[in-house]
């Protein structure tokens, strides 16, 4: 039941699993959502829904499922006992509601009033699944939990109508940020990009066994521990990433690499600077490049040693002469005496441990616009599409020496 | 339905009504329950409040960076057993003495039901809550060492809280319920601060609340005042006896607020360049 929403879900792009559709199912028999679109409505996402940037999604597919369901306030005693015990709400697709709107037309309203009082004068009991009787989860003009193009809603869920608004509401929306979604998987990808090594700073926190077995002998038998200093990561990071105009179609999975750098709490340093199309004098600590907040790019190649794992990203694709001029600086008040190849070069030969990631894909490095640039760049640093299995191998890349 | 415990809520925890369900909802399913929101929205205030209002006693786990998933189930002493072995003070023939049953452990083999908060999950290492996945979800583990297995007498009831500083690994959030905890509206926010200071002068309030939220819409803030510092700045409003008129316009004991420097400077030149009128929108630029 209600698979079709399942689906409609799916391809909104939440990932809800057989798991915890099941799930859903359980609490729906356990009577969960207290027969109430808005019981339903909370439920589905409290089971369903994992995170809050996908709340916005769920509404909307919500509202796409459940909209037309109006409620309708007007009870019958009688009717309503004849609707106790219904049938599960039956969910009907848009497909279906399409024929049964072909088949059954709208009735006009009089007929319908008619038709109900002639009903409500012949029906001897509770009725459901039908297409005819006062009912639930039927094809009937009257009753709940069914659809008819027209018809009565009568009884049930009197709260439907404020699930479909709170779904329509879409309270959710500023939190959608499908940025996040695969900053987990960089992360892990990132987390190969370790070195174990030097035991010089820390608290002495860990079992020494080799020492502790050593002492315990020289002690006569009589237990002595040895506490050591655990091997810690030892590798620094500094990334460099290109914040021009060319790269704003690739902020999303820049904005997403930049988190997972961020969250990787493993690196023994961290060193993030913005540059712009290409690297001259200058690197900036903000992606809009300001040169009041700036750095000097060789008094970073003076003061950062070379073991720093250097990572571009950038889309390497700019005017010819941004990169082979001397003062081919996109900006003309930043002059620079040397071309940005040049400084590319001095990077390069400083941090022997470099790769660069594009987030344009290899299959059009040959042809798109800047293929002469992000050539004469390929064959200064190693470069990898900006995608996991390109990050994958940069990492490996960046674990030996080049 | 019926029979099944039922969260309510208690007097000094305001609780919104779908949250009272995704509350309901994890005591009759036997799921854990994810908690997720802004810090200072009162996650892990629930807990007590759910163990309050069900009549359990609570068991809190707090995690940090260094806890492993073992911690929570059991720890062996061997180290005091080499000890004991060697002065000859106890029967180390008795392995059982020396396993210490961590928080999820006891909350295994406690003789009723009872309430585990797993307090900030995404502190600890990205593999964490997978490490914990078989644990709660079959209830019970094995202690190689006795050869043991605890089993829950009971299911706890367990809440999770996050504050999303890791994203939590699909597996574990597939046996999860989720909650997010929106960041309280003006109104909401009112009935919270009246259970809390209950004599505080209407003017004063509305002033503080203004101010409050105009505060969370200037852009740019690195660390946005919560629920709980707006508590403390309200009190010490009120021992202070500010006018309320000066409120909004000289935001007073902003450090009650604000716990960061470049967030000071930032609030108050745009409180003086723009007043609280006008929260500035954010220009987001390119890259």
């Amino acid at each position: 039941m209600f698979i079709n929403f399942f689906y409609l879900l799916r391809s909104e792009g939440i990932p809800v699993s057989i798991i915890e559709w099941m799930t859903l199912m359980e609490a729906l028999e356990a009577g969960l959502a207290g027969s109430s679109l808005t019981g339903f409505y909370f439920l589905s996402r409290a089971i369903l829904v994992k995170s809050e940037t996908q709340y916005d999604k769920y509404d909307q597919a919500f509202y796409k499922y459940f909209k037309g369901i109006e409620s309708n306030e007007k009870m019958l005693d009688l009717v309503s006992k004849w609707l106790e015990n219904p049938l599960p709400p039956r969910q009907f697709s848009e497909a279906e509601r399409d024929e049964l709107l072909k088949k059954l037309g709208m009735p006009d309203w009089e007929a319908l009033k008619a038709a109900l009082e002639e009903r409500l004068r012949t029906q001897q009991g509770a009725h459901h699944g039908g297409s005819k009787w006062v009912g639930t989860g039927g094809t009937s003009p009257f009753g709940h939990s069914g659809f008819h193009p027209g018809g009565i809603r009568i009884g049930g869920d009197s709260h439907s109508r404020s699930a479909v608004k709170v779904a329509a509401e879409r309270n959710y929306r500023e939190y959608r940020s499908d940025k996040t979604l695969a900053v987990r998987q960089f992360e892990v990808a990132l987390r190969r990009l370790r070195q174990f090594s030097t035991r010089v700073d820390g608290a002495k926190d860990e079992l020494d066994l080799e020492g502790t077995i050593d002492a315990t002998c020289n002690n006569a038998g009589r237990l002595k521990l040895v506490w050591t200093r655990p091997r810690r990561n030892a590798v620094k990071v500094l990334v460099l990433m290109d914040a021009g105009g060319s790269m704003t179609p690739y902020a999303r999975i820049c904005n997403q690499l930049f988190s997972a750098v961020h969250k990787a709490s493993h690196f023994k340093d961290l060193k993030f600077y913005y540059f712009h199309n290409c690297i001259y004098d200058f690197l900036y600590l903000d992606a809009s490049c300001n040169p009041r907040q700036a750095v000097n790019t060789e008094s970073l190649l003076r003061t950062l040693d070379g073991d720093y794992k250097v990572i571009f990203v950038g889309d390497a694709a700019m005017a010819p002469s941004e990169l082979f001029m001397a003062h081919g600086n996109i900006f003309w008040e930043l002059d620079n005496e040397e071309p940005g190849i040049v400084w590319l070069e001095r990077l390069a030969r400083r941090f022997p441990h470099s790769a660069w990631l594009n987030p344009i894909p290899a299959s059009h490095w040959d042809t798109m616009y800047g293929q002469q640039t992000l050539q004469a760049i390929r064959r200064i640093f190693p470069m990898f599409e900006l995608t996991l299995d390109g990050l994958d191998n940069a990492v490996k890349k960046l674990m030996v020496r080049k | 339905m019926k029979d099944q415990l039922q969260y309510q809520g208690t007097e000094n925890y305001i609780v919104s009504d779908d949250l009272r369900n995704s509350v309901n909802i994890t005591v009759a399913l036997k799921r854990p329950l994810l908690i997720k929101g802004e810090p200072g929205t009162g996650k892990t205030v629930l807990a007590e409040s759910v163990a309050t209002s069900l009549g359990l006693p609570l068991i809190i786990w707090n995690i940090k960076s260094t806890t492993k998933a073992q911690e929570g189930l059991y720890v062996y002493d061997t180290v005091q057993r080499l000890y004991d072995s060697q002065f000859g003070d106890r029967d180390v023939s008795d392995i059982k003495q020396y396993i210490k049953l961590g928080k999820l452990g006891e909350a295994f083999a406690s003789s009723q039901q009872v309430v585990l908060l797993i307090d900030e999950i995404d502190k600890a290492d990205l593999e964490f809550p997978n490490d914990l996945l078989w644990e709660l979800d079959v209830m019970n583990f094995y202690i190689p060492e006795t050869g043991e297995t605890i089993a829950a007498n009971h299911r706890p009831v367990v809440i999770i809280t996050s504050n999303a500083e890791k994203e939590l690994p699909d597996a574990f959030l597939r046996r999860c319920v989720f909650h997010y905890i929106a960041f309280p509206d003006k109104e909401m926010m009112e009935t919270i601060i009246r259970v809390h200071q209950p004599d505080l002068a209407e003017r004063l309030l509305q002033e503080a609340l203004k101010a409050f939220y105009w505060l969370r819409s200037v852009p740019g803030l690195q660390k946005k005042p919560s629920t709980s510092e707006l508590l403390d700045w309200v009190q010490a409003l009120s021992i202070a006896g500010i006018h309320p008129d000066k409120i909004v316009r000289e935001l007073p004991f902003l450090g009650a607020l604000l716990k960061k420097n470049q967030d000071f400077d930032l609030s108050l030149r745009q409180l003086h360049s723009r007043g609280t009128e006008n929260p500035a929108r954010a220009t987001s630029r390119g890259w």
